[in-house]
Protein backbone atom coordinates (compact mmCIF):
# COMPACT_ATOMS: atom_id res chain seq x y z
CA UNK A 1 0.00 0.00 0.00
CA UNK A 2 1.21 3.42 -0.85
CA UNK A 3 1.43 5.89 2.00
CA UNK A 4 1.46 9.56 1.16
CA UNK A 5 1.71 12.46 3.58
CA UNK A 6 0.88 15.98 2.50
CA UNK A 7 1.55 19.19 4.42
CA UNK A 8 1.27 17.48 7.80
CA UNK A 9 1.54 19.89 10.74
CA UNK A 10 1.32 19.44 14.49
CA UNK A 11 2.12 21.94 17.23
CA UNK A 12 2.49 21.38 20.94
CA UNK A 13 1.93 24.64 22.79
CA UNK A 14 3.47 26.83 20.11
CA UNK A 15 6.28 24.46 19.20
CA UNK A 16 5.90 23.04 15.72
CA UNK A 17 6.83 19.41 16.31
CA UNK A 18 5.89 18.54 12.73
CA UNK A 19 6.01 21.45 10.33
CA UNK A 20 4.47 21.11 6.88
CA UNK A 21 5.89 17.66 6.17
CA UNK A 22 5.15 16.04 2.81
CA UNK A 23 6.55 12.59 2.14
CA UNK A 24 5.64 9.62 -0.01
CA UNK A 25 6.33 5.96 0.72
CA UNK A 26 5.72 3.78 -2.35
CA UNK A 27 3.98 0.44 -1.96
CA UNK A 28 6.39 -2.27 -0.84
CA UNK A 29 9.23 0.14 -0.06
CA UNK A 30 11.63 -0.17 2.85
CA UNK A 31 12.44 3.28 4.17
CA UNK A 32 14.30 4.73 7.10
CA UNK A 33 13.46 7.93 8.93
CA UNK A 34 16.46 9.46 10.63
CA UNK A 35 17.25 12.71 12.36
CA UNK A 36 18.64 14.14 15.58
CA UNK A 37 16.84 13.74 18.90
CA UNK A 38 13.74 15.90 19.07
CA UNK A 39 13.46 16.06 15.28
CA UNK A 40 9.85 14.88 15.47
CA UNK A 41 10.33 11.29 14.27
CA UNK A 42 8.18 9.65 16.93
CA UNK A 43 5.58 12.43 16.65
CA UNK A 44 5.50 11.73 12.93
CA UNK A 45 4.70 8.06 13.62
CA UNK A 46 2.12 9.02 16.22
CA UNK A 47 0.34 11.21 13.70
CA UNK A 48 0.29 8.50 11.04
CA UNK A 49 -0.96 5.82 13.43
CA UNK A 50 -3.54 8.16 14.95
CA UNK A 51 -2.24 8.35 18.52
CA UNK A 52 -3.32 11.99 18.49
CA UNK A 53 -4.89 14.21 15.83
CA UNK A 54 -2.90 16.33 13.41
CA UNK A 55 -3.51 20.08 13.20
CA UNK A 56 -3.68 20.01 9.44
CA UNK A 57 -2.56 18.02 6.45
CA UNK A 58 -3.54 14.90 4.56
CA UNK A 59 -2.69 11.25 5.03
CA UNK A 60 -3.37 9.22 1.92
CA UNK A 61 -3.45 5.45 2.00
CA UNK A 62 -3.62 4.23 -1.60
CA UNK A 63 -5.02 7.65 -2.49
CA UNK A 64 -7.73 7.82 0.18
CA UNK A 65 -7.44 10.41 2.91
CA UNK A 66 -7.59 8.78 6.35
CA UNK A 67 -6.42 11.69 8.50
CA UNK A 68 -9.84 12.06 10.16
CA UNK A 69 -10.15 8.38 11.06
CA UNK A 70 -9.54 7.05 14.57
CA UNK A 71 -6.52 4.91 15.36
CA UNK A 72 -8.83 1.86 15.38
CA UNK A 73 -10.12 2.54 11.88
CA UNK A 74 -6.60 3.22 10.63
CA UNK A 75 -5.53 -0.10 12.12
CA UNK A 76 -8.34 -1.88 10.30
CA UNK A 77 -7.26 -0.21 7.05
CA UNK A 78 -3.81 -1.66 7.40
CA UNK A 79 -1.60 0.72 9.35
CA UNK A 80 0.36 -1.12 12.03
CA UNK A 81 3.01 0.08 14.41
CA UNK A 82 5.47 -1.07 17.04
CA UNK A 83 6.79 1.14 19.79
CA UNK A 84 10.14 2.57 20.83
CA UNK A 85 9.70 1.00 24.27
CA UNK A 86 8.37 -2.51 23.64
CA UNK A 87 4.63 -2.37 24.27
CA UNK A 88 3.00 -5.68 25.11
CA UNK A 89 0.84 -7.23 27.81
CA UNK A 90 3.32 -8.12 30.55
CA UNK A 91 1.25 -10.58 32.62
CA UNK A 92 0.32 -12.68 29.58
CA UNK A 93 2.43 -15.27 27.85
CA UNK A 94 3.71 -14.70 24.33
CA UNK A 95 0.96 -16.89 22.95
CA UNK A 96 -1.75 -15.10 24.95
CA UNK A 97 -0.41 -11.73 23.80
CA UNK A 98 -0.79 -12.74 20.19
CA UNK A 99 -4.13 -14.48 20.62
CA UNK A 100 -5.42 -11.35 22.37
CA UNK A 101 -4.20 -9.17 19.50
CA UNK A 102 -5.82 -11.41 16.88
CA UNK A 103 -9.07 -11.47 18.88
CA UNK A 104 -9.12 -7.67 18.96
CA UNK A 105 -8.37 -7.53 15.25
CA UNK A 106 -11.32 -9.81 14.50
CA UNK A 107 -13.48 -7.32 16.46
CA UNK A 108 -14.19 -10.05 18.98
CA UNK A 109 -12.94 -8.18 22.02
CA UNK A 110 -16.42 -7.74 23.46
CA UNK A 111 -17.38 -11.37 22.86
CA UNK A 112 -19.07 -12.91 25.90
CA UNK A 113 -20.38 -16.09 24.36
CA UNK A 114 -17.15 -18.02 23.89
CA UNK A 115 -14.22 -18.96 25.99
CA UNK A 116 -10.96 -17.22 25.15
CA UNK A 117 -9.58 -17.71 22.55
CA UNK A 118 -12.55 -17.62 20.15
CA UNK A 119 -12.45 -19.95 17.13
CA UNK A 120 -9.88 -19.26 14.46
CA UNK A 121 -7.63 -17.19 16.70
CA UNK A 122 -5.19 -19.87 17.83
CA UNK A 123 -4.03 -20.70 14.32
CA UNK A 124 -3.42 -17.12 13.32
CA UNK A 125 -1.47 -16.41 16.50
CA UNK A 126 0.55 -19.55 15.80
CA UNK A 127 1.41 -18.35 12.29
CA UNK A 128 2.63 -14.99 13.55
CA UNK A 129 4.72 -16.68 16.24
CA UNK A 130 6.42 -18.82 13.63
CA UNK A 131 6.90 -15.89 11.30
CA UNK A 132 8.86 -13.83 13.83
CA UNK A 133 10.49 -16.80 15.55
CA UNK A 134 8.96 -16.68 19.00
CA UNK A 135 7.63 -20.24 19.03
CA UNK A 136 10.19 -21.44 21.56
CA UNK A 137 9.16 -18.90 24.17
CA UNK A 138 5.42 -19.20 23.55
CA UNK A 139 4.61 -20.03 27.17
CA UNK A 140 6.90 -17.42 28.71
CA UNK A 141 5.35 -14.39 30.34
CA UNK A 142 6.06 -11.24 28.38
CA UNK A 143 7.38 -9.48 31.49
CA UNK A 144 10.28 -11.91 31.83
CA UNK A 145 11.23 -12.17 28.16
CA UNK A 146 14.64 -10.86 27.14
CA UNK A 147 14.69 -7.29 25.90
CA UNK A 148 15.17 -8.41 22.31
CA UNK A 149 12.27 -10.85 22.50
CA UNK A 150 10.04 -8.15 23.95
CA UNK A 151 10.82 -5.94 20.97
CA UNK A 152 10.06 -8.89 18.69
CA UNK A 153 6.80 -9.55 20.50
CA UNK A 154 5.85 -5.91 20.06
CA UNK A 155 6.40 -6.27 16.31
CA UNK A 156 4.57 -9.60 16.32
CA UNK A 157 1.53 -7.97 17.94
CA UNK A 158 1.56 -5.39 15.16
CA UNK A 159 1.84 -8.16 12.55
CA UNK A 160 -1.07 -10.04 14.10
CA UNK A 161 -3.27 -7.19 12.86
CA UNK A 162 -2.25 -7.99 9.26
CA UNK A 163 -0.92 -4.54 8.43
CA UNK A 164 0.01 -3.42 4.92
CA UNK A 165 2.01 -0.48 6.19
CA UNK A 166 4.22 -1.14 9.21
CA UNK A 167 5.87 1.59 11.27
CA UNK A 168 8.73 0.47 13.50
CA UNK A 169 10.00 3.01 16.03
CA UNK A 170 13.64 2.08 16.65
CA UNK A 171 13.34 -1.70 16.38
CA UNK A 172 16.91 -2.11 17.63
CA UNK A 173 16.77 0.36 20.53
CA UNK A 174 18.72 -0.82 23.55
CA UNK A 175 20.33 -3.82 21.82
CA UNK A 176 23.94 -4.85 21.56
CA UNK A 177 25.64 -4.81 18.11
CA UNK A 178 25.12 -8.52 17.30
CA UNK A 179 21.53 -8.50 18.47
CA UNK A 180 20.87 -5.41 16.35
CA UNK A 181 21.89 -7.12 13.16
CA UNK A 182 19.88 -10.23 13.96
CA UNK A 183 16.86 -8.06 14.61
CA UNK A 184 17.21 -6.04 11.48
CA UNK A 185 17.69 -9.20 9.40
CA UNK A 186 14.42 -10.49 10.76
CA UNK A 187 12.72 -7.21 9.98
CA UNK A 188 14.02 -7.34 6.44
CA UNK A 189 12.77 -10.89 6.03
CA UNK A 190 9.33 -9.92 7.33
CA UNK A 191 9.24 -7.05 4.89
CA UNK A 192 9.95 -9.42 2.01
CA UNK A 193 7.59 -12.19 3.07
CA UNK A 194 4.64 -9.95 3.86
CA UNK A 195 5.30 -7.44 1.07
CA UNK A 196 4.91 -4.64 3.55
CA UNK A 197 5.40 -0.96 3.09
CA UNK A 198 7.84 -0.66 5.94
CA UNK A 199 9.07 2.54 7.56
CA UNK A 200 11.49 2.46 10.46
CA UNK A 201 13.17 4.97 12.72
CA UNK A 202 16.79 4.10 13.43
CA UNK A 203 19.83 5.75 14.96
CA UNK A 204 22.45 3.23 13.86
CA UNK A 205 23.70 4.64 10.54
CA UNK A 206 25.41 1.40 9.53
CA UNK A 207 22.06 -0.34 9.65
CA UNK A 208 20.25 2.49 7.90
CA UNK A 209 22.70 2.72 5.00
CA UNK A 210 22.84 -1.06 4.71
CA UNK A 211 19.17 -1.96 4.45
CA UNK A 212 16.99 1.08 3.64
CA UNK A 213 16.24 1.66 -0.01
CA UNK A 214 15.32 5.27 0.68
CA UNK A 215 16.04 7.54 3.62
CA UNK A 216 14.09 10.56 4.94
CA UNK A 217 15.85 12.98 7.23
CA UNK A 218 13.77 15.01 9.67
CA UNK A 219 15.17 18.00 11.54
CA UNK A 220 13.20 20.39 13.76
CA UNK A 221 9.98 18.98 12.42
CA UNK A 222 10.84 19.60 8.78
CA UNK A 223 12.05 17.36 5.97
CA UNK A 224 15.73 18.13 5.63
CA UNK A 225 16.46 15.68 2.85
CA UNK A 226 15.29 12.50 1.15
CA UNK A 227 16.99 10.12 -1.20
CA UNK A 228 18.96 6.91 -1.59
CA UNK A 229 21.63 6.02 0.98
CA UNK A 230 24.34 7.35 -1.32
CA UNK A 231 22.59 10.65 -1.85
CA UNK A 232 22.01 11.11 1.88
CA UNK A 233 25.58 10.17 2.78
CA UNK A 234 26.87 12.97 0.56
CA UNK A 235 24.22 15.56 1.33
CA UNK A 236 25.92 18.62 2.83
CA UNK A 237 22.90 19.73 4.88
CA UNK A 238 22.49 16.27 6.41
CA UNK A 239 26.18 16.04 7.25
CA UNK A 240 26.03 19.38 9.02
CA UNK A 241 22.79 18.78 10.87
CA UNK A 242 23.12 15.15 11.76
CA UNK A 243 25.79 12.88 10.38
CA UNK A 244 28.60 15.30 11.11
CA UNK A 245 27.70 15.56 14.77
CA UNK A 246 27.50 11.78 14.98
CA UNK A 247 31.02 11.53 13.63
CA UNK A 248 32.21 14.22 16.04
CA UNK A 249 30.70 12.39 18.94
CA UNK A 250 32.39 9.18 17.85
CA UNK B 1 -19.99 -23.86 21.57
CA UNK B 2 -18.76 -25.55 24.73
CA UNK B 3 -15.08 -26.17 25.06
CA UNK B 4 -13.59 -28.48 27.64
CA UNK B 5 -12.61 -25.84 30.23
CA UNK B 6 -16.23 -24.68 30.34
CA UNK B 7 -17.39 -28.23 31.03
CA UNK B 8 -14.75 -28.60 33.71
CA UNK B 9 -15.93 -25.44 35.46
CA UNK B 10 -19.53 -26.60 35.27
CA UNK B 11 -18.52 -29.97 36.71
CA UNK B 12 -16.66 -28.37 39.61
CA UNK B 13 -19.62 -26.08 40.31
CA UNK B 14 -22.06 -29.01 40.25
CA UNK B 15 -19.88 -31.01 42.59
CA UNK B 16 -19.52 -28.12 45.03
CA UNK B 17 -23.25 -27.56 44.94
CA UNK B 18 -24.01 -31.24 45.60
CA UNK B 19 -21.67 -31.25 48.60
CA UNK B 20 -23.14 -28.06 50.06
CA UNK B 21 -26.70 -29.26 49.55
CA UNK B 22 -25.93 -32.68 51.03
CA UNK B 23 -24.48 -31.41 54.30
CA UNK B 24 -27.83 -30.46 55.97
CA UNK B 25 -29.25 -33.85 55.02
CA UNK B 26 -26.57 -35.47 57.16
CA UNK B 27 -26.30 -32.95 59.94
CA UNK B 28 -28.30 -29.84 60.75
CA UNK B 29 -26.30 -26.94 62.14
CA UNK B 30 -28.00 -23.52 62.17
CA UNK B 31 -24.68 -21.73 62.64
CA UNK B 32 -23.16 -23.44 59.60
CA UNK B 33 -26.24 -22.80 57.51
CA UNK B 34 -26.20 -19.12 58.46
CA UNK B 35 -22.57 -19.00 57.53
CA UNK B 36 -23.19 -20.41 54.06
CA UNK B 37 -26.12 -18.05 53.47
CA UNK B 38 -24.02 -15.03 54.38
CA UNK B 39 -21.11 -16.43 52.40
CA UNK B 40 -23.31 -16.73 49.30
CA UNK B 41 -24.09 -13.03 49.43
CA UNK B 42 -20.53 -12.01 50.24
CA UNK B 43 -18.99 -14.31 47.62
CA UNK B 44 -21.06 -12.76 44.82
CA UNK B 45 -20.29 -9.29 46.17
CA UNK B 46 -16.52 -9.83 46.36
CA UNK B 47 -16.19 -11.84 43.14
CA UNK B 48 -18.10 -9.23 41.16
CA UNK B 49 -15.79 -6.58 42.60
CA UNK B 50 -12.82 -8.63 41.51
CA UNK B 51 -14.04 -8.52 37.91
CA UNK B 52 -13.17 -4.84 38.24
CA UNK B 53 -10.05 -5.08 40.43
CA UNK B 54 -8.41 -8.28 39.24
CA UNK B 55 -9.46 -8.33 35.59
CA UNK B 56 -9.72 -4.68 34.67
CA UNK B 57 -7.47 -3.03 37.26
CA UNK B 58 -10.31 -0.70 38.28
CA UNK B 59 -10.26 -0.33 42.07
CA UNK B 60 -13.76 0.76 43.04
CA UNK B 61 -14.27 1.94 46.62
CA UNK B 62 -18.00 2.23 46.16
CA UNK B 63 -19.07 -1.27 45.22
CA UNK B 64 -21.28 -1.46 48.34
CA UNK B 65 -23.65 0.92 46.59
CA UNK B 66 -24.80 -1.85 44.27
CA UNK B 67 -24.94 -4.42 47.04
CA UNK B 68 -27.16 -2.13 49.09
CA UNK B 69 -29.21 -1.10 46.09
CA UNK B 70 -29.81 -4.74 45.19
CA UNK B 71 -31.08 -5.40 48.71
CA UNK B 72 -33.40 -2.37 48.79
CA UNK B 73 -34.63 -2.82 45.23
CA UNK B 74 -35.50 -6.45 45.93
CA UNK B 75 -37.09 -5.90 49.31
CA UNK B 76 -39.14 -2.94 48.10
CA UNK B 77 -40.25 -4.79 44.97
CA UNK B 78 -41.45 -7.63 47.15
CA UNK B 79 -43.23 -5.28 49.56
CA UNK B 80 -44.82 -2.93 47.07
CA UNK B 81 -45.77 -5.31 44.27
CA UNK B 82 -47.26 -8.76 43.89
CA UNK B 83 -44.41 -9.99 41.72
CA UNK B 84 -43.10 -13.45 42.39
CA UNK B 85 -39.69 -13.91 44.00
CA UNK B 86 -37.68 -14.84 40.88
CA UNK B 87 -39.17 -11.90 39.00
CA UNK B 88 -38.34 -9.58 41.89
CA UNK B 89 -34.75 -10.81 41.79
CA UNK B 90 -34.52 -10.08 38.08
CA UNK B 91 -36.05 -6.64 38.66
CA UNK B 92 -33.50 -5.92 41.40
CA UNK B 93 -30.69 -7.07 39.13
CA UNK B 94 -31.91 -4.84 36.30
CA UNK B 95 -32.21 -1.83 38.60
CA UNK B 96 -28.65 -2.29 39.91
CA UNK B 97 -27.36 -2.84 36.38
CA UNK B 98 -28.98 0.41 35.26
CA UNK B 99 -27.61 2.27 38.27
CA UNK B 100 -24.14 0.86 37.58
CA UNK B 101 -24.45 1.94 33.95
CA UNK B 102 -25.27 5.47 35.09
CA UNK B 103 -22.55 5.68 37.73
CA UNK B 104 -20.07 4.02 35.38
CA UNK B 105 -20.83 6.51 32.63
CA UNK B 106 -19.52 9.20 34.97
CA UNK B 107 -16.60 7.25 36.44
CA UNK B 108 -14.95 4.95 33.92
CA UNK B 109 -13.18 7.64 31.92
CA UNK B 110 -11.43 8.94 35.04
CA UNK B 111 -7.89 8.06 36.03
CA UNK B 112 -7.32 5.39 38.68
CA UNK B 113 -7.28 7.69 41.73
CA UNK B 114 -10.28 9.74 40.71
CA UNK B 115 -12.17 6.61 39.77
CA UNK B 116 -11.70 5.31 43.33
CA UNK B 117 -12.73 8.63 44.86
CA UNK B 118 -15.77 9.23 42.72
CA UNK B 119 -17.13 5.70 43.18
CA UNK B 120 -16.78 6.27 46.92
CA UNK B 121 -18.46 9.68 46.70
CA UNK B 122 -21.43 8.32 44.73
CA UNK B 123 -21.86 5.55 47.27
CA UNK B 124 -21.94 8.05 50.15
CA UNK B 125 -24.51 10.06 48.25
CA UNK B 126 -26.65 6.95 47.88
CA UNK B 127 -26.23 6.18 51.57
CA UNK B 128 -27.44 9.67 52.48
CA UNK B 129 -30.47 9.20 50.25
CA UNK B 130 -31.38 5.98 52.06
CA UNK B 131 -31.05 7.70 55.42
CA UNK B 132 -33.05 10.75 54.36
CA UNK B 133 -35.85 9.17 52.36
CA UNK B 134 -37.58 7.78 55.42
CA UNK B 135 -41.01 7.29 53.92
CA UNK B 136 -39.65 4.81 51.39
CA UNK B 137 -36.59 3.26 53.02
CA UNK B 138 -37.34 3.57 56.72
CA UNK B 139 -34.24 5.73 57.13
CA UNK B 140 -31.58 4.59 59.57
CA UNK B 141 -33.96 2.02 61.07
CA UNK B 142 -33.80 0.09 57.85
CA UNK B 143 -36.63 -1.28 55.79
CA UNK B 144 -39.05 -2.99 58.15
CA UNK B 145 -42.08 -5.15 57.74
CA UNK B 146 -40.10 -8.08 56.41
CA UNK B 147 -40.15 -9.60 52.97
CA UNK B 148 -43.50 -11.14 52.05
CA UNK B 149 -43.32 -14.90 51.98
CA UNK B 150 -44.18 -16.19 48.57
CA UNK B 151 -43.23 -19.72 47.96
CA UNK B 152 -41.61 -20.65 44.67
CA UNK B 153 -41.53 -24.15 43.24
CA UNK B 154 -42.44 -25.51 46.66
CA UNK B 155 -39.70 -23.51 48.34
CA UNK B 156 -40.65 -21.54 51.42
CA UNK B 157 -37.80 -19.14 52.09
CA UNK B 158 -38.90 -18.50 55.66
CA UNK B 159 -37.53 -21.97 56.36
CA UNK B 160 -33.83 -21.77 57.01
CA UNK B 161 -33.11 -24.98 55.14
CA UNK B 162 -34.88 -23.74 52.03
CA UNK B 163 -33.18 -20.37 52.22
CA UNK B 164 -29.85 -22.17 52.56
CA UNK B 165 -30.51 -24.26 49.48
CA UNK B 166 -31.79 -21.31 47.51
CA UNK B 167 -28.79 -19.08 48.35
CA UNK B 168 -26.31 -21.85 47.55
CA UNK B 169 -27.88 -22.44 44.14
CA UNK B 170 -28.02 -18.73 43.27
CA UNK B 171 -24.44 -18.14 44.42
CA UNK B 172 -23.03 -21.09 42.49
CA UNK B 173 -24.93 -20.12 39.35
CA UNK B 174 -23.81 -16.50 39.72
CA UNK B 175 -20.19 -17.49 40.24
CA UNK B 176 -20.37 -19.77 37.22
CA UNK B 177 -21.60 -16.92 35.02
CA UNK B 178 -18.91 -14.59 36.40
CA UNK B 179 -16.33 -17.28 35.74
CA UNK B 180 -17.51 -17.56 32.17
CA UNK B 181 -17.31 -13.78 31.70
CA UNK B 182 -13.84 -13.68 33.19
CA UNK B 183 -12.67 -16.48 30.86
CA UNK B 184 -14.34 -15.03 27.75
CA UNK B 185 -12.62 -12.88 25.14
CA UNK B 186 -14.18 -9.91 26.93
CA UNK B 187 -12.50 -10.98 30.18
CA UNK B 188 -9.22 -11.16 28.30
CA UNK B 189 -9.88 -7.68 26.93
CA UNK B 190 -10.17 -6.36 30.48
CA UNK B 191 -6.80 -7.92 31.31
CA UNK B 192 -5.29 -6.26 28.24
CA UNK B 193 -6.57 -2.89 29.42
CA UNK B 194 -5.21 -3.55 32.91
CA UNK B 195 -1.81 -4.52 31.52
CA UNK B 196 -1.37 -1.84 28.88
CA UNK B 197 -4.26 0.40 27.96
CA UNK B 198 -2.31 2.30 25.34
CA UNK B 199 -1.56 -0.83 23.34
CA UNK B 200 -5.09 -2.12 23.89
CA UNK B 201 -6.38 1.10 22.36
CA UNK B 202 -4.15 0.63 19.33
CA UNK B 203 -5.60 -2.85 18.88
CA UNK B 204 -9.04 -1.36 18.36
CA UNK B 205 -10.45 -1.84 21.85
CA UNK B 206 -12.71 1.02 22.87
CA UNK B 207 -11.45 1.46 26.41
CA UNK B 208 -14.39 3.26 27.97
CA UNK B 209 -16.90 0.89 26.45
CA UNK B 210 -15.12 -2.18 27.80
CA UNK B 211 -14.74 -0.57 31.24
CA UNK B 212 -18.35 0.52 31.34
CA UNK B 213 -19.53 -2.96 30.41
CA UNK B 214 -17.39 -4.45 33.18
CA UNK B 215 -18.67 -1.91 35.69
CA UNK B 216 -22.30 -2.64 34.75
CA UNK B 217 -21.88 -6.42 34.93
CA UNK B 218 -20.08 -6.16 38.27
CA UNK B 219 -22.81 -3.89 39.63
CA UNK B 220 -25.55 -6.29 38.57
CA UNK B 221 -23.92 -9.27 40.29
CA UNK B 222 -23.23 -7.26 43.44
CA UNK B 223 -26.96 -6.53 43.31
CA UNK B 224 -27.72 -10.27 43.33
CA UNK B 225 -25.45 -10.57 46.36
CA UNK B 226 -27.52 -7.82 47.96
CA UNK B 227 -30.72 -9.75 47.20
CA UNK B 228 -29.38 -12.74 49.14
CA UNK B 229 -28.38 -10.43 51.99
CA UNK B 230 -31.91 -8.98 52.03
CA UNK B 231 -33.37 -12.49 52.16
CA UNK B 232 -31.09 -13.34 55.08
CA UNK B 233 -31.99 -10.32 57.21
CA UNK B 234 -35.55 -10.25 55.84
CA UNK B 235 -35.31 -6.58 55.04
CA UNK B 236 -32.64 -4.06 54.12
CA UNK B 237 -30.42 -1.82 56.18
CA UNK B 238 -28.42 1.28 55.26
CA UNK B 239 -25.25 -0.45 56.52
CA UNK B 240 -25.43 -2.73 53.49
CA UNK B 241 -24.75 0.32 51.31
CA UNK B 242 -22.31 2.02 53.65
CA UNK B 243 -18.66 2.43 52.80
CA UNK B 244 -17.28 0.01 55.41
CA UNK B 245 -19.20 -2.63 53.52
CA UNK B 246 -17.33 -1.74 50.33
CA UNK B 247 -14.20 -2.09 52.41
CA UNK B 248 -15.27 -5.61 53.43
CA UNK B 249 -15.45 -6.59 49.77
CA UNK B 250 -12.04 -5.09 49.07
CA UNK B 251 -10.62 -6.96 52.09
CA UNK B 252 -12.15 -10.20 50.85
CA UNK B 253 -10.56 -9.69 47.44
CA UNK B 254 -7.20 -8.84 48.98
CA UNK B 255 -7.20 -11.71 51.46
CA UNK B 256 -8.15 -14.33 48.90
CA UNK B 257 -6.13 -13.08 45.93
CA UNK B 258 -6.92 -10.87 42.94
CA UNK B 259 -5.45 -13.12 40.29
CA UNK B 260 -7.39 -16.27 41.13
CA UNK B 261 -11.02 -16.55 40.24
CA UNK B 262 -11.93 -18.22 43.53
CA UNK B 263 -9.67 -15.92 45.56
CA UNK B 264 -12.45 -13.52 46.60
CA UNK B 265 -14.67 -16.46 47.64
CA UNK B 266 -11.92 -17.76 49.88
CA UNK B 267 -11.34 -14.22 51.14
CA UNK B 268 -15.02 -13.87 51.98
CA UNK B 269 -14.85 -17.17 53.90
CA UNK B 270 -11.83 -15.99 55.88
CA UNK B 271 -13.41 -12.65 56.60
CA UNK B 272 -16.74 -14.09 57.77
CA UNK B 273 -15.06 -16.77 59.85
CA UNK B 274 -12.82 -14.17 61.46
CA UNK B 275 -15.82 -12.01 62.28
CA UNK B 276 -17.69 -14.92 63.83
CA UNK B 277 -14.79 -16.28 65.84
CA UNK B 278 -13.29 -13.00 66.99
CA UNK B 279 -16.56 -11.43 68.12
CA UNK B 280 -17.01 -14.41 70.41
CA UNK B 281 -13.90 -13.43 72.36
CA UNK B 282 -13.55 -9.69 72.12
CA UNK B 283 -15.45 -6.63 71.03
CA UNK B 284 -12.33 -5.30 69.33
CA UNK B 285 -12.76 -7.43 66.24
CA UNK B 286 -11.77 -4.52 64.02
CA UNK B 287 -8.36 -4.52 65.66
CA UNK B 288 -7.86 -8.23 65.04
CA UNK B 289 -9.06 -7.90 61.47
CA UNK B 290 -6.64 -5.05 60.92
CA UNK B 291 -3.74 -7.14 62.23
CA UNK B 292 -4.68 -10.06 59.99
CA UNK B 293 -4.82 -7.83 56.94
CA UNK B 294 -1.48 -6.26 57.86
CA UNK B 295 -0.08 -9.76 58.17
CA UNK B 296 -1.27 -10.63 54.68
CA UNK B 297 -0.12 -7.37 53.15
CA UNK B 298 3.34 -7.37 54.72
CA UNK B 299 3.90 -11.11 55.07
CA UNK B 300 2.47 -12.79 51.98
CA UNK B 301 2.28 -9.58 49.96
CA UNK B 302 -0.71 -11.07 48.17
CA UNK B 303 -3.88 -13.02 48.82
CA UNK B 304 -3.85 -16.68 49.82
CA UNK B 305 -4.59 -18.23 46.43
CA UNK B 306 -2.19 -15.90 44.62
CA UNK B 307 0.44 -16.81 47.19
CA UNK B 308 -0.12 -20.52 46.64
CA UNK B 309 0.09 -20.01 42.89
CA UNK B 310 3.48 -18.35 43.27
CA UNK B 311 4.67 -20.91 45.82
CA UNK B 312 3.62 -23.87 43.65
CA UNK B 313 3.80 -22.70 40.07
CA UNK B 314 2.95 -24.90 37.13
CA UNK B 315 -0.78 -24.45 37.25
CA UNK B 316 -1.89 -21.32 35.55
CA UNK B 317 -5.03 -19.42 36.53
Amino acid sequence: MKLEIRNLTKSFGGVRAIDDVSLSFPSGSLSAVIGPNGAGKSTFFNLISGAFPADSGELLLDGRDIIRLSRTERMHRGIGRAFQVASCFPTMTVQENLMAAVTAHLRQWGNLSHRFPPPGVRGRAEAVMELVGLTEVRNVQAAILSHGDQKLLDIAIALALEPRVLLLDEPTAGMGPDERWRMIERVRRLWQQRQLTLVFIEHDMDIVFQIASTIRVLCYGRVLAEGTPDEIRNNQAVIEAYLGTEADAA
Amino acid sequence: MKSRPALRDAAIATLALIVVLAIPLLHRSPAFEDFIIRLSAMALFATSLNLLIGNAGMVSFGHGLFYGLGAYAFALTMQLTELSLPVAIVVAMLITALAALGVGAICVRLGTDYFAFITLAVQMLFYSIIISWQSLTGGDQGLRGGIPRREIFGFELASQLHLYQFCAVIAVLGLLVLRHISASPFGQTLRMIRDNENRAGFLGIVLWRARLAAFTIAGAFAGVGGVLAALFVSGAYPELADWPNSGQAIFAVMLGGVNSFLGPVLGAMILLALNDVVTRFTEYHGLVLGLVILGFALGLRRGVLDFLKVAWPGRSR
